[in-house]
């Protein structure tokens, strides 16, 4: 906002971060006096908004006289109160969603990991600052804060005496205090606010708090904040909060100086928030949960005061009491501290078990030293100012770099942090707290030290390798899309296509757009906000040229601001478009109207086509499939207008007449399979609600139903045209049970696998479908908004590369069991009943499309993933689930010199599975680099590495395997020998990669091992033809898995460096490298291969461990077939488990645990997997890097 | 009589030009996403077979009309027609696959060749126009 003023104060904010606090100081010094300079940064920071108050104070008036209005429109302040209640409204509203329906909110967790490693020091920093001394009895907060309520009062109705005296002024401070209000609504009910109307929030305020409620509450709140005031101002913070009368004058005082209230207000309720977040009793993770929010959305630091102050209201509205506030207040604080930690726990819950990273929670450690860091979150406060454009982000983003090359920090992400971190010694503390989840130092100029690849031995990293973090000045870096759901091979993008060519690196973006989130802002809104001629999505990286215009990022046309995105329904305050969610979020989720559709909103739709030949029946899954369906009924996404229908077929195709009033459920035979007609068209799709108990009756009966059967024919393309035409009017999802090859009617498959040619070394065929009768039907299928996902429970052969087509062009998933018996093969019997869970019970998006948009000059040029490519950059997906993984491959096509940056925002489109469109946006946003040292210092080798899979893929169906696997091997040859030739100048003999692609070797040694693309290895057609679906299909995280499993010792795990999850420990034991040398007798292994887990067990394991974690004896004992770990009551058998249960969540794939023997048989499936180690038919990868060297040299 | 096989030429030719027109707009209709992916492939690919024959059977008149230069002028592209259209993978659409015109610049490689063959064809047409003339003044 300062920017429209005249920008010298921003730029200043955004350049000199770390002077910041002096020139603050200078701000502070009008106000009573000389503060610590990390105080005065959010003063500084916040400066721009009150003076665009007092800018904007005309217009402003009238929302502020609305809330000024008096008691009569006092009855929307109950927002206030509900906002305040932030924990107990929002999560509660998270939880049960009967209260807002529309919420698909989830709880925080996996989203915030990122934001938390800045968080953290954040509350800590900040804690000591203000209140510290008082913090430790949570009350005496508040109870500073509520006493003054009932003076409050006299402050509430004094504005307009205040503003008779100075409008700017008074107007300033109002606006804040509805600034609090309005936040805490929009995120209690983040879902579901409509942003248009200015009291909306008043519906809200209703549901849960009487109007007096409110009106208590809102004094009391806005109160504190006054108090807040006094106590920035006041130089020693550290002594209890003074009577609140004292507060008063002070606050009054503030006031009085007009220049300094105008910034005061803002700041104040920065260290609101602290205080709060410090104030709470160090044991919850109340600290934690606010940091993680405010940094993982910046929206929500807004929040933060509503949140922490929920203890008020909460109370309030417990007590019931709509008392005199002050007593009110008194009574109440006790019991707020009780209801708090209660709903804390809740939300941990949550949060836990939806931690998917190995990111602890950073908040837990309360820290107790008073760090005085709290600049480290402001700096990127300074650099938000309003009206920033790419010309100023550059130089910040120069600012930022320079440092990191100066002193030796950690990776590029976290370098502002480190650079924090030295000023401030309590940094370091925090961050070595942070153990594991922060960064293997792999830094800015860490990521270019030339590492001689054949002369390190331990090249892999003992912890997860994590994403390197953009380059990018430390506002961005915060707002930036989370690398889970977004991310490059080339985080420093280069300048021109020329570059890239040099660099011989893949340009690519990995996407993960359906991610089950723990947060995501929802936003309701009569207008989005986008580009007029790109039609890009309003986003962080946008520029705001002024108040009313904004340039957008991809396109650089100058858009104008709609008047409705002038209103900040979360500030409650107008004129501040850059602090709407919108701006503020990477990933936001819009409810979309009506424009957005093209037809009503379709039901969620599922249908079953289910295999009951003889060979099915006998395999058995029928009985898993109806046990999990009855199960999971009630839980399969939908609303009351969902519909089920199922579809048998052997050489005849069986419908069942399910209409609701028949007795029980009819079945329909149809044997004219060439022209398949549906027998009653309107019955056989029905509602689940109103037919519930004739499905549960049909489930029931069919797994008996054909267990005589002796038809072994199937006559799957008749029963997909079937599904098809049962589907088309609605569009869903059809599910498809296959046992074997279809050898009837349309789409039948011959055999085409000669046994004799698993293992062979030269040609691997049919990896290509047979007929494009399945693709045909899927692009039909994708035409009528149908996805058709495949289950394939064979024990022979069965073709999966053509069967594959179904679901790869529908968007469906496909899941294979390779010789599957319900009960000989108990593990896989396992291995689908979990799938089946999770997929029956997922999220799922209908009718939806996804549109890649990147900044002018880039264009996108090949897809992977499950999909129909409808138009150039519109993906067509009938349906989407939180499992599917996309990856584009980008090409440069013209000079990106004129920006700095560049951004790509995916778009997702589609139906919830309760009827609603919504639209689910991320933004990422990278720098454009100029110098090849530069593009090699941004590798993100595991984007890199998931991209290059996915284009091999391609290669080997469209030419061939052999070609795919060279043109793997080259691209580590051209890349390490450009980087040798080019960047590094140290002589040619010896192989140098730089530090960011050190693993880039090992990964694609990993690769040419990979199921998909192995030779010499006995490997079925449709193993590998199953193992490039997921390649291509899986998203990054699971794929890493695949392509290189993790291995870890287990027989000695301690909880040293453990996190905590769900209350449990889990230990973090070192990654060890894939080789057999690793691998000792004495010793038991876990090897995670993302679908698989391997135990193996040394000969001469200790005992102790053989008899505490798996039950038996001793060595001699242990059974052949393992496929489970008893829980035992040792502590070493509760330590491996909650680490294998940790490993385990969150996998779209239930993976199957194997106990492998030294010595069984099983054990060469696991020695497969050691890549680093010499097969009969592979390189070793010491022998790799020789290979590799010697291709650089010719 | 060789002015009749001239004129028949010279009609398929022009047919032949004309398809080439109607392939690049077509596809420039895709490129500028006027018609979806599936139903441009879908009108291309029927057109495949009629372009194959009707450039194969000029190609053979002038090897036995023994036009000898206008034949080996024709021979590379009437090749690949039929190379291109035998080596359709068995599991796609016909030449132009719905699927995959949008990855790896198929779109462009297929918009470039519909550039060549309409250029090429306009050659022919010339040629073909000359040569019954000439053929028509011979007689």
């Amino acid at each position: 906002m300062s920017a429209p003023a005249g920008s010298p104060p921003r730029a200043a904010g955004a350049r000199s971060q770390p002077k910041l606090g002096g020139a603050a100081a200078s701000g502070a010094a009008a106000g009573p006096g000389p503060a610590p300079p990390p105080q005065n940064g959010p003063a500084q920071n916040q400066m721009p908004v009150p003076s665009a108050y007092e800018l904007y104070s005309q217009s402003y008036s009238i929302p502020s006289g609305h809330h000024f209005q008096g008691p009569g429109k006092m009855t929307s302040l109950p927002l206030d109160g509900q906002c305040g209640d932030y924990y107990s409204g929002f999560y509660t509203a998270s939880t049960q969603n009967a209260v807002t329906p529309k919420t698909t909110h989830q709880p925080p967790g996996a989203e915030q990991v990122y934001g938390r490693l800045l968080p953290a020091p954040h509350s800590a920093g900040s804690t000591p600052e203000c209140f510290q001394g008082a913090a430790s009895p949570a009350s005496h907060l508040y109870v500073s804060a509520s006493q003054p309520s009932s003076s409050f009062v006299n402050h509430y109705s004094g504005p307009a005496m205040y503003s008779a005296s100075s409008s700017a002024v008074s107007q300033g401070f109002p606006s804040t205090c509805g600034h609090y209000a309005v936040s805490t609504v929009s995120n209690a009910v983040y879902p579901s606010v409509s942003y248009p109307s200015l009291p909306a929030g008043e519906p809200y305020g209703q549901q849960m708090f009487t109007s007096q409620n409110a009106s208590t509450v809102r004094p009391v709140r806005d109160n504190s904040f006054s108090s807040q005031n006094t106590a920035l101002s006041r130089p020693s913070p550290l002594p209890p909060p003074p009577p609140q009368q004292y507060h008063q004058q002070h606050s009054l005082s503030g006031y009085s100086i007009p220049s300094w209230s105008a910034s005061g207000p803002p700041s104040a309720q920065d260290n609101l928030i602290r205080n709060h977040a410090g104030s709470l009793p160090p044991a919850n993770n109340n600290p934690t949960n606010t940091v993680a929010d405010s940094l993982s959305c910046p929206v929500t630091q807004n929040v933060q005061p509503p949140k922490s102050s929920p203890v008020v209201s909460t109370a309030v509205s417990a007590a019931s009491s709509a008392r005199l506030p002050p007593t009110a207040n008194h009574l109440v604080e006790p019991v707020a501290s009780v209801t708090q930690p209660s709903e804390l726990l809740q939300q941990k819950d949550m949060l836990s078990s939806s931690a998917s990273s190995p990111a602890p929670d950073p908040a837990p450690e309360p820290d107790p030293s008073p760090a005085p860091v709290p600049t480290a979150p402001q700096p990127s406060k300074v650099a938000k100012p309003f009206g920033y454009g790419y010309p100023t982000l550059q130089p910040g983003y120069q600012n930022a770099a320079a440092p990191l090359h100066s002193g030796g920090q950690p990776s590029p992400g976290y370098s502002g942090f480190q650079q924090y971190a030295q000023q401030y010694p309590g940094m370091n503390q925090l961050s070595s707290s942070l153990g594991g989840l922060s960064l293997q130092s792999a830094a800015q100029p860490e990521s270019l030290r030339p590492v001689n690849l054949t002369q390190e031995r331990n090249i892999l990293p003992v912890t997860p390798v994590l994403a390197p973090v953009p380059n990018l000045n430390l506002e961005l870096k915060k707002l930036n899309c989370s690398p889970d759901s977004f991310r490059c091979t080339l985080t420093n993008i280069p300048q021109t296509q020329a570059l890239l060519t040099k660099a011989k690196l893949p340009l690519g973006l990995l996407l993960h757009p359906f991610r089950d989130l723990t947060q995501l802002p929802v936003i309701t809104s009569n207008t989005i906000v986008r580009c007029r001629s790109c039609r890009t999505y309003i986003n962080p990286f946008v520029s705001f040229i002024d108040q009313r215009r904004w340039k957008c990022n991809l396109c650089y046309r100058v858009n104008d601001v709609p008047e409705e995105f002038m209103y900040n329904p979360l500030t409650r305050s107008y004129g501040e478009p850059h602090k709407r969610p919108e701006v503020q979020n990477s990933t936001v989720e819009f409810i979309a109207s009506s424009d957005y559709m093209l037809r009503p909103p379709q039901p969620a739709v599922y249908l079953f086509v289910l295999d009951v030949s003889h060979n099915a029946v006998e395999a058995g899954y029928l009985t898993i499939l109806c046990q999990s369906l009855l199960e999971n009924l009630d839980k399969l996404p939908g609303d009351s207008r969902t519909r089920i229908g199922f579809v048998t077929f052997d050489s005849t195709i069986h419908f069942y007449n399910l209409q609701d009033g028949l007795s029980q459920p009819q079945m329909l035979i149809v044997s004219d399979i060439d022209d398949v007609f549906l027998p009653t068209p309107d019955s056989l799709l029905v509602n689940l609600h109103e037919s519930k108990e004739l499905i549960k009756d049909l489930l029931n009966a069919l797994p008996n139903m054909f267990t005589n059967t002796r038809e072994t024919h199937s006559a799957l393309g008749p029963a997909l045209q079937a599904a098809f035409k049962l589907m088309s009017p609605t569009g869903g999802r059809v599910s498809v049970f296959q046992t074997q090859l279809p050898s009837l009617g349309a789409g039948l498959l011959q055999s085409r696998e000669d046994p004799n040619q698993r293992s062979s070394t030269k040609v691997v065929q049919h990896l290509g479908p047979a007929t494009d009768f399945y693709k045909k039907l899927a692009l039909d299928c994708s035409g009528q908004q149908t996805a058709v996902d495949l289950f394939l429970l064979s024990s022979q052969y069965s073709d999966l590369s053509s069967l594959a087509c179904m679901s790869k062009y529908s968007a469906g998933c496909i899941y294979y069991y390779p010789s599957f018996h319900s009960t000989h093969n108990p593990s896989q019997a396992e291995k689908l009943q979990n799938e089946l869970k999770r997929y029956l019970t997922r999220k799922i998006g209908f009718e939806a499309v996804m549109r890649i948009r990147c900044t002018k000059g880039l264009s996108m040029h090949t897809f992977h993933g499950n999909f129909f490519v409808r138009s150039t950059d519109l993906l067509s997906l009938a349906n989407i689930n939180p499992d599917a993984g996309f990856a584009v491959q980008l090409s440069i096509e013209e000079s990106l010199a004129d920006t700095s940056l560049v951004c790509f925002q995916t778009a997702l489109l589609y139906t919830s599975s309760k009827g609603e469109r919504r639209i689910r946006v991320h933004t990422l946003c990278l720098p454009v680099v100029s110098s090849l040292a530069d593009v090699y210092a941004g590798v993100d080798v595991q984007a890199a590495i998931c991209l290059l899979a996915n284009m091999a893929v391609d290669r080997s169906i469209s030419t061939s395997l052999s070609d795919a696997r060279d043109a793997l091997v080259n691209a580590v040859v051209d890349s390490l020998s450009a980087y040798s030739s080019t960047v590094s100048n140290i002589q040619h003999s010896v192989l140098i990669a730089p530090s960011s692609l050190k693993l880039f070797p090992l990964y694609v040694l990993a690769l040419l091992k990979q199921k998909a693309f192995r030779t010499g290895t006995s490997t079925r057609l449709d193993d590998r033809v199953y193992a490039m679906c997921q390649i291509k299909c899986q998203p990054l995280v699971h794929l890493m898995k695949m392509i290189h499993p993790n291995l870890y010792r287990i027989d000695r795990l301690m909880d040293e460096g453990a996190i905590h999850v769900n209350d449990r420990v889990v230990p973090q034991p070192p990654i060890q490298k894939l080789s057999a040398e690793k691998l000792t007798r004495e010793g038991a292994f876990l090897m995670d291969c993302g679908c698989v887990f391997y135990i193996w067990v040394g000969k001469s394991c200790d005992n102790t461990f053989i008899e505490d974690v798996l039950g038996y004896p001793n060595f001699a004992s242990i059974p052949q077939k393992m496929t489970h770990l008893p829980e035992l009551d040792t502590l070493s058998s509760e330590r491996t488990i909650s680490f294998i249960t940790w490993l385990r969540d969150s996998r779209p794939l239930s993976p199957v645990l194997y106990v492998v023997k030294d010595e069984s048989p099983a054990k060469t499936e696991f020695f497969q997997h050691l890549i680093e180690d010499r097969t009969e038919a592979a390189f070793s990868y010491y022998e790799f890097l020789l290979h590799i060297q010697q291709q650089i040299c010719k | 009589m060789e002015a009749v096989v001239f004129v028949f030429s010279l009609l398929d030719c022009c047919a032949l030009i004309f398809l080439s027109v109607y392939f690049i707009i077509t596809l420039s209709d895709l490129e500028c996403d006027y018609i979806n992916a599936r139903s441009c492939c879908s009108k291309l690919n029927k057109w495949i077979i009629p372009e194959l024959i009707g450039h194969t059977v000029v190609t053979l008149l002038m090897l036995v009309s023994l036009h000898w230069f206008i034949f080996l002028l024709n021979l590379p592209v009437a090749t690949w027609n039929i190379y291109r259209f035998i080596m359709v993978p068995s599991g796609n659409m016909g030449v132009f696959d719905p699927t995959e015109i949008h990855n790896r610049g198929q779109l462009k490689s297929h918009m470039k060749e519909a550039m060549i063959k309409l250029g090429f064809h306009l050659l022919c047409f010339f040629m073909y126009l000359y040569s019954m003339i000439l053929a028509l003044i011979n007689d």
